[in-house]
């Protein structure tokens, strides 16, 4: 992609991982139980795509 | 945004991480076995351990086990008594030289039930976990090693700020995650810099800025001795000094009976700084997973265990207690541990590739940076203009 790309498209996946993240962490700090999971499940997913990314030949 | 801007945040990015990164570094490094800090303990078999017995075991006396303490050393003076949340056999009595010496001198761990001593600690008795924890708190030069580590959080904010901003001018024609493999280490290194650090800003944003709350920890609770508490205990000011022995059992049943919902998480002696010269002051935590972080003080009278004042905590330790299970990530089990630790590794690489990526361009004029950064289909330029580097820098 060597078109210049709009700010959303820039931005799209940075501000949702931000938000799962942020939610992840709340999740935890509000409910023992369902909530841990769900900060485990959200919390797991910037990571994930850190190391699919980094990882994954073209 | 306009070239000239973006050159400006660019080199606050570049400045605000060089002074932080090496210190980052290290607190990324130290931090990663403080994150295990409990099951490490576990491993090495340092952890004081109750032995199983049936629930309905008696409990045993608070003050017989205060006395205890005491009798093991009887030239200092008792602190606090503290209850661990996930130890509830367990009681812990802390004592200093004065019952407000500023260090601790000695810690004892206790079985609830059978007030056997299980466990002595003392501020000398180092180890590993002791030394990260120092490096990683106060790079062992107390308050002001602390307030400094502090002040590197508040060059870190700085520097993800700036970071976030200038990462959409350079990622404006590739798609998110895209990593150069093909190109140059530089050009590679860049990609996976860029994708880790915002991939992840969120985290480290939350983790520094508590961590940077957590540094504030000393003064934020003398602001509330200072104010609160001294506001509290104000009518007691002018009596004669207490004398005689004192019942933390009595306090404390006292303090549970104004706190029904609530259990204690310790309870500072008359005399410490925590207290006043004539009251024991009970911390009482919640039962919810997110009270279960807060405290609510109790004040009561130590030498007729009567309730003199209960109050919810100001603002700024209610916002100190939940920072810090947000810094600690010990606050949703095992797993959530090993996600802390794995941000925690993901953070070290952006802080090392970044270090990396401000070596190899150090001589490079920023538009070159940015050009380079920005063409997805061309070959990096880098070499090409490397001649041309003395003037340009």
């Amino acid at each position: 992609m060597s078109e210049t790309q709009s700010g959303i498209r820039v931005w799209a996946a940075p501000i949702t991982l931000g938000l799962v993240t942020l939610f992840g962490l709340v999740a935890a700090l509000l409910a023992d139980g369902i909530g841990d999971a769900v900060s485990w499940a959200a919390l797991g997913i910037p990571v994930a795509v850190c190391c699919w990314y980094a990882l994954k030949k073209r | 945004m306009n070239a000239q801007a973006l050159k400006i945040w660019y080199l606050v990015h570049k400045w605000t991480s060089l002074i932080c990164t090496v210190l980052l570094l290290m607190l990324c490094i130290t931090g990663l076995p403080l994150i295990f800090w409990h099951e490490i303990d576990h491993l090495l078999g340092d952890e004081v351990e109750p032995a199983v017995m049936p629930a309905s075991a008696q409990r045993a006396s608070l003050d017989a086990i205060v006395a205890d303490a005491k009798a093991r050393r009887p030239t200092h003076a008792v602190q606090f008594v503290s209850h661990d949340a996930e130890e509830p056999d367990l009681w812990s009595v802390g004592l200093g030289k004065t019952a407000d010496a500023e260090e601790l001198a000695v810690f004892y761990t206790y079985d609830a039930r059978t007030a056997e001593l299980l466990d002595t600690w003392t501020p000398d008795d180092g180890g590993f976990m002791q030394v990260m924890y120092r490096l990683h708190t106060d790079l062992f030069a107390g308050l002001p090693g602390t307030l400094f580590l502090g002040f590197m959080g508040v060059v870190l904010i700085a520097s993800l700020i700036s970071g976030a901003v200038v990462y959409g001018p350079f990622m404006r024609k590739l798609a998110f995650g895209t990593v150069r493999h093909e190109k140059s280490a530089r050009l590679r290194w860049l990609d996976l810099h860029n994708l880790l650090g915002i991939a992840t800003i969120s985290w480290v944003l939350v983790v520094g800025a508590t961590g940077v709350v957590n540094t504030l920890a000393i003064p934020i609770f003398g602001y509330w001795q200072a104010t609160e508490l001294a506001d509290m205990t104000a009518p007691y000011r002018d009596r004669p000094p207490l004398s005689g022995p004192v019942s933390v059992e009595r306090a404390l049943k006292a303090a549970q009976a104004a706190e029904p919902g609530r259990e204690l998480s310790w309870i500072s002696y008359p005399g410490n700084d925590s207290a006043s010269p004539h009251h024991f002051v009970a911390f009482m935590r919640g039962n919810t997973p997110l009270t279960s972080k807060l405290v609510k003080p109790v004040l009561i009278d130590a030498r007729t265990a009567a309730l003199n004042d209960q109050r919810t905590m100001p603002w700024y330790v209610t916002a100190l207690l939940v920072s810090q299970p947000l810094h600690f990530g010990d606050y949703g089990g095992l797993p959530l541990k090993v996600l802390w630790g794995l941000l925690d590794l993901i953070a070290i690489v952006v802080l090392g590739s970044g270090l990396y990526l401000w070596w190899v361009k150090r001589n490079v004029a920023f538009e070159t940076v940015l050009n380079t950064a920005q063409c997805s289909d061309m070959d990096d330029v880098m070499p090409r203009v490397s001649g041309r580097q003395g003037s340009e820098a």
